[in-house]
């Protein structure tokens, strides 16, 4: 059974493919109205998030298909204390497909181990984050026209941020990528991903703590969230939250075709006025994810129907 | 120590020096009640110095451990005797309950039964990653 639970899961071309089909979509999309036509999409949500559960439900529901699911731990079979494969294998005997979202590291491996349907990792804690992944690289080569030959700025909290180690992975497969990162000293990327991921496939980066000093020579950057959530120690929060804020002046010293990306939510690390800007994409981000949703449910629910015609 | 001078069992040579007593907890030594000789520091022409263990047992030992512990050990297995097999382990690509992910937000520090699973990441550093959250294995 074909899963997603990391993007080590799909190869360039598939990758390649699923972009190729959100385009589709989001050109023609009475086409694909009803390829989901009787189908249901399980949204398992341990832990709240309204964009990715919203964005999951809306995609299925554009392809003709249905959604079940819950949207906290509470209101699960979790709070009596079953277990993650258990559920997965309940969940099996009611959808066709099951998006995933869990604050502990690796559970939806659990649930693709143990489910009879595709599993869509939708979050794992601060592990991996695969569909916002395509989201990002769907908007980047919409707003760029291609995924090579480019410097990407990532900025904020390097060490937390799911959504930047799964991009740096993402696009460290494609030629011609530089990586700028930007983050306090505290929040630093993680080693692995510098040694395992940049070093060894000898992808050019620089680290620096200084935004304002390397924005002219971004052709994308993608600000994150300082996340609450991710810490232990309430005051290290605090003190690292506001570390930089991106507003209309730092604006100007940025390329004139610089795209400015974020997963949302945002808190203020980018000011509301730079929203206006043409540059600003992380709306149309949004929109992007729902389209890449669509794919990837179609491309998932067509190969285990294969499989199972086998 | 003549490696042949057991009837039955394994001898496991060339442990780095100091990791003995680590091997011997890692391969559940301590819950068996056969004869055991641990010998520690021993001279090597190769090594220097190395550490040694002979268990004396008719039944198979579990040494998938050892591969990850210490991949350039030499087992000898003798049978009745006479030294019947002599490899080195080397780098197991997956090592499973031998070593627990130390990951508070992995999947595994609340469900129990799951079962701690790691495989080699990279050959050179001899890294080993949790299948759940990508944590690097430490003994």
């Amino acid at each position: 059974m074909r899963h997603l639970i990391g993007m080590d899961d799909l190869s360039i071309a598939e990758i390649d493919s699923l972009i190729a089909t959100a385009e589709d979509i989001i050109e023609n999309p009475k086409k694909y109205s009803e390829v989901c036509h009787g189908k249901k999409l399980a949204t398992l949500f341990y832990e709240p998030s309204t964009r990715t559960r919203l964005s999951f439900e809306a995609a299925m529901m554009e392809l003709g298909g249905n959604v079940l699911g819950f949207s906290e731990a509470q209101s699960s079979s979790a709070a009596k204390g079953e277990s993650v494969a258990d559920t997965a294998k309940v969940i099996s005997c009611f959808a066709d497909i099951i998006a995933m979202r869990h604050f502990k590291e690796g559970a939806p491996m659990v649930a693709s181990l143990n489910a009879t349907v595709p599993v869509i990792n939708a979050g794992d804690g601060g592990h991996n984050h695969p569909t916002q992944t395509l989201t990002d690289l769907l908007t980047i080569k919409r707003e760029k026209g291609r995924l090579t030959n480019m410097t990407i700025g990532l900025c904020g909290d390097l060490k937390f941020g799911r959504t930047v180690h799964s991009l740096i992975s993402a696009m460290a497969r494609y030629e011609g990528i530089r990586f700028v990162l930007i983050s306090p000293e505290e929040l630093k990327i993680p080693d692995y991903i510098k040694h395992e991921v940049l070093e060894r496939n000898g992808i050019p980066y620089e680290e620096t703590t200084d935004l304002e000093a390397v924005l002219p020579s971004l052709d994308v950057l993608y600000m994150t969230r300082v996340q609450k959530e991710r810490f232990f120690n309430e005051q290290d929060y605090i003190r690292l939250k506001d570390s930089y804020i991106l507003t209309p002046l730092k604006m100007a010293k940025a390329k004139k075709d610089c795209s400015i990306l974020h997963p949302l939510p945002r808190v203020n690390e980018i000011s509301v006025g730079v929203d206006a800007d043409p540059r600003a994409c992380y709306f149309r981000q949004v929109l992007c994810g729902k389209y890449i949703r669509m794919a990837l449910i179609k491309m998932l629910l067509e190969e285990a129907e294969k499989e199972g015609a086998r | 120590m003549n490696v042949d001078s057991i009837r039955n069992g394994v001898v496991i040579d060339h442990i780095t020096a100091g990791k003995g007593m680590l091997v011997y907890r890692f391969l559940g030594l301590d819950k068996l009640n056969c004869p055991i000789a641990i010998i520690m520091n021993a001279a090597s022409r190769r090594m220097g110095a190395k550490d040694i263990i002979k268990v004396d047992i008719d039944l198979p030992l579990e040494l998938d451990a050892l591969g990850y512990i210490d991949p350039d050990v030499t087992v000898n297995i003798i049978e009745n005797g006479i030294l019947t097999r002599k490899y080195h382990p080397g780098l197991p690509e997956e090592i499973v309950d031998i070593v627990k992910c130390k990951n508070p937000r992995c999947i595994t520090s609340t469900e129990q039964e799951l079962p701690h699973v790691f495989r080699l990441t990279d050959r050179e550093t001899r890294t080993y990653r949790c299948i759940y959250c990508e944590s690097k294995a430490k003994n």
